[in-house]
């Protein structure tokens, strides 16, 4: 770590944040954070998808404003209102994606967003990145298309862009997700280097070990809450290996005061009974943006609740959709009781009792423009007694309609209400009743509690006991290990679109799954 | 942590509230499509004035010569009878989500067919088996000239607004070459199909020149509208419409619903076609192109793809089409003010459409 960020504890600020609150429809994406920002450190964010470190870095970049709480930039108390507001305040970001124009030549791309009634000062520009990349030891090809440049080297244009900005304070969002290892060790280097000049940074990632090896000071973010701060001193004081390990602690482990923590009951195992579903071999191709499966292999049997843990991305998405019939299988065997269905459509798939609750609610999970009660029914469009020979029985829907909303106690202004306008809660109840109706027989739950405040949460995780009590086999992808810890008979980790291993839930589990998740043997 | 504020449903209390939602509705969606076109008549009738012509006495003459004169009116009800179908096949395709803006091209090839088979079919057979013939061999050509585009789109994702404009150029061409080469009547001199007799055609109704393709229309698009809005079929296009995602999720079968929606809408085109020629024209000359296609596009819109409004707005399209083609020759303004009147009124709707939609943010907020 570098001598540099020694003695900061009473320097002030850059930026810091207070109590800083946003809300989504239906999700707290972020619950009174605070945060902060000093110059010569190198500050991780770090959190799983949906942990709510990219809509901190919207409110930081001015793409969208706190509901509650306020930003200091200097100790004052400053609204960033717009994004220009924000690169006046000195503030850069360097988003996930990139942001560059690819037709463009690197100086063009640097020299865009200058008065439109100048001509470019190329020379200008010239020298001072001249001076720029001297300091810090790059070498950008000025004249060269962005379309030629290797992402790291368009992800250093973006930084030398914030720079000529004058950025106090920088902000890498996930920079490394597209690097390759060697670039992500050149942009490690990089970063010490600038914050040696003074800069703050602020570097979001998922990886616990960019974390460990970059940072000067960890923040760690779950479900939109700050669960926990490492400052310089303490990661000073601690190997590579002890900071992993806290990370995990602070991340997986659990809280005293958490109100989610409840004991699992003991349920009688049926060992002798016959598996549900049985996977093997299961392997789906790669595609540009999403992981393959390579060989996925697992039993479930009935009453039974096997958890699949694992960092978000890394192929949960794939397994749910490839089992569900969504996704097209390269090899491996699924049987649904006994039978073979890897070859059966999504529908025939349904109809043999494999229900599939999706994570995407409005994305795929509904159509937000049709009122709830159709919403009940998009999975079984034409079937009796709803539909006869294709005509919609609108007094059966209705009916139909109703008893769900009365039994999964779904709060709607009436069954006509587009279903989009319900929170979160409401429409996962929706989802749920739809997918745990007369017929299932496995049931694949993906993130079934993401982004649901705690009443919803237990009261979804209450239906789930339920589906597996009345004897049905249950999947549950989660990238939450208290829950899974809370719910499963086993778990199995996924990484990379493997199984890694599979853990019994015993006592030992929690230490066991973490160890599993970071590429540790259990 | 989200509160959920909202009552729970009860059976009793949700007809009321149902009823009282609808009624609002109602009159503001009358209030947000009547006001535009107002809105739309005093732009226009601005425009009038900057080139000299008094506007009282355009639209004087168009509702005059399309709505109140005995004549106007019969040839207003007679223009509706295909842009009745071409709009029961837009319906279609906008309900699912898809842009066919191919119509003229199946339009035409529809009527070069139909043009050519029925006055052949007429000499061997049974009027009303030739001209069911000439419907059936019209609407299956269209189809089949949709099949691109919809083959691209379902399986390659090749945007279908680009294809359907595409082919409905090689669509035209391609009528005009059949009717230069191939269905040419020999009897004439200028390129044309040989003709329907008169009396062979679609019988008028009544005592008047209305042709009974009016009733045709009618009916197309009353089924169409019954089908997209209570069937299982109409609602699994309906589904893929509105987000496709879910569709494939829900394990419909999107590749062959997307080959069926463009089968319809351009079976329908063609149906469309046929109608005009075997009802009203009875031959297609050379170059004839009456652009009804995209003609009718603002229409389906401005009912929002409901049969019913779309049956008032194409009936108001007709009346302007018919009374402003009169207006034009007796005021000297040029026969395509009807398009910059229709187009008025779109951008006029869509501006209307955000501030209500930005009222509407604005107010949740």
């Amino acid at each position: 770590m570098s001598g540099f960020s020694s003695s900061s504890v009473d320097r002030r600020d850059i930026v810091a944040l207070e109590g800083v609150t946003k809300r989504f429809p239906g999700i707290v994406a972020n619950d009174s954070v605070d945060l902060s920002i000093r110059p010569g450190e190198v500050h991780v964010l770090l959190g799983e998808n949906g942990a709510g470190k990219s809509t901190l870095i919207g409110m930081l970049s001015g793409l969208q404003q706190p509901d509650e709480g306020r930003i200091l930039v200097d100790g004052k108390p400053t609204p960033i209102t717009s994004p220009r507001l924000a690169l006046a305040l000195g503030i850069g970001t360097v988003f996930q994606h990139m942001m560059l124009v690819p037709t463009l030549t690197v100086a063009e791309n640097l020299l865009l967003g200058g008065p439109w009634w100048q001509r470019p000062r190329t020379e200008e520009l010239a020298a001072r990145v001249a001076e720029i990349t001297s300091t810090l030891s790059i070498t950008v090809k000025l004249h060269a298309k962005v379309s030629e440049l290797s992402l790291g080297e368009q992800q250093q244009v973006e930084i030398l862009r914030a720079m000529l900005r004058n950025s106090r304070l920088l902000i890498l969002d996930e920079s490394t997700s597209m690097l390759t290892p060697k670039g992500i060790d050149e942009l490690g280097a990089l970063m010490r280097r600038l914050v040696e000049q003074g800069l703050a940074i602020v570097f979001i990632t998922h990886k616990l070990k960019e974390a460990a090896a970059f940072g000067d000071r960890i923040s760690v973010l779950k479900l939109g809450r700050k669960v926990g701060e490492i400052p310089p001193e303490r990661l000073r004081a601690l190997g590579e290996q002890e900071i992993v390990s806290e990370i995990v602690e602070l991340m997986f482990g659990k809280q005293k005061d958490d109100p989610e923590a409840v004991e699992r009951p003991v349920r009688t195992a049926r060992a002798g009974a016959a598996p549900l579903l049985q996977v093997e071999d299961l392997t789906v191709a790669p595609t540009d943006n999403a992981p393959g499966l390579s060989s996925i292999s697992f039993d479930i049997r009935p009453g039974e609740i096997l958890g699949i843990a694992g960092i978000d991305g890394n192929g949960q998405k794939q397994l749910a959709e490839a089992l569900a019939g969504q996704r097209i299988a390269t090899c491996g065997s699924v049987r649904l009781d006994g039978a073979a269905i890897e070859t059966l459509s999504v529908g025939e798939r349904r109809r043999r009792g494999l229900r599939y609750l999706t994570d995407d609610r409005l994305g795929e999970g509904t159509v937000g423009t049709f009122p709830v009660s159709m919403n009940f029914f998009l999975k079984q469009v034409g079937a009796a007694p709803f539909w006869r020979n294709g005509v919609e029985q609108r007094a059966e829907i209705d009916k139909r309609a109703a008893q769900l909303v009365r039994e999964y106690d779904v709060r709607t202004p009436s069954l006509k209400t587009p279903v989009a306008r319900l929170s979160g809660g409401n429409i996962q109840k929706v989802l749920l009743a739809r997918e745990l109706a007369e017929g299932a027989k496995v049931v694949i739950f993906n993130k079934p509690t993401y982004g649901l405040d705690l009443a919803n949460t237990l009261a979804s995780r209450q239906r789930i006991r339920d589906t597996a009590a009345r004897g049905l086999a249950v999947l549950l992808i989660s990238t939450d290990l208290e829950e899974l810890l809370g719910m499963c008979d086993r778990i199995a980790v996924i990484a990379n679109g493997a199984l890694v291993g599979t853990v019994e839930n015993a006592d030992d589990a929690r230490t066991k799954v973490g160890r599993l998740m970071i590429g540790l043997a259990a | 942590m989200s509160i959920d504020t909202a009552p729970t449903v009860s059976a009793t209390a949700l007809d009321a509230t149902s009823g009282a939602v609808t009624r609002r509705d109602i009159l503001h969606r009358l209030l947000m499509t009547l006001g535009p076109i107002l809105a739309a008549l005093v732009i226009a009738g601005c425009i009038l004035l900057a080139v000299g012509v008094d506007p009282l006495a355009y639209y004087g003459y168009v509702l005059e010569k399309g709505l109140f004169s005995p004549l106007g009116i019969q040839q207003t009800l007679t223009r509706m009878a295909p842009l009745l179908f071409l709009a029961a096949g837009l319906i279609v395709a906008f309900r699912a989500g898809m842009w066919n803006l191919g119509g003229d091209g199946q339009f035409l090839l529809g009527a070069v067919t139909a043009a050519a088979s029925a006055p052949v079919f007429v000499q061997i057979m049974p009027a009303w088996l030739a001209l069911t013939c000439s419907f059936l061999i019209a609407m299956v050509v269209a189809m089949i000239w949709s099949l691109v585009p919809a083959l691209l789109r379902a399986y390659q994702g090749v945007n279908e607004i680009i294809t359907t404009l595409m082919m409905t150029f090689l669509g035209t061409s391609l009528a005009n070459v059949l009717v230069k080469l191939a269905f040419r009547d020999p009897a004439t001199t200028v390129p044309q199909t040989r003709t329907l007799p008169v009396e062979d055609r679609l019988p008028r109704l009544f005592e008047t020149t209305i042709t009974s393709g009016l009733l045709l229309g009618l009916a197309a698009i009353i089924i169409v509208h019954l089908v997209m809005t209570r069937t299982a079929f109409g609602l699994k296009l309906r589904i893929v419409g509105a987000n496709p995602r879910a569709a494939v999720h829900s394990g419909l079968g999107v590749p062959g619903l997307t080959v069926a929606v463009f089968a319809i809408s351009a079976g329908l085109a063609g149906l469309a076609g046929a109608v005009d020629i075997i009802g009203v024209q009875g031959n297609v000359r050379a170059d004839w192109n009456p652009a009804y296609g995209l003609a009718v596009i603002p229409a389906v819109f401005l009912a929002r793809m409901n049969g019913f409004a779309a049956i008032g707005f194409v009936f108001l399209l007709s009346v302007l089409s018919i009374g402003g083609e009169s207006a034009a020759r007796r005021l000297g303004v040029p026969n395509h003010f009807t398009l910059v009147l229709v187009s008025i009124v779109l951008i006029v709707l869509a501006l209307a459409e955000y501030f209500d939609h930005r009222y509407n943010q604005s107010r949740r907020a």
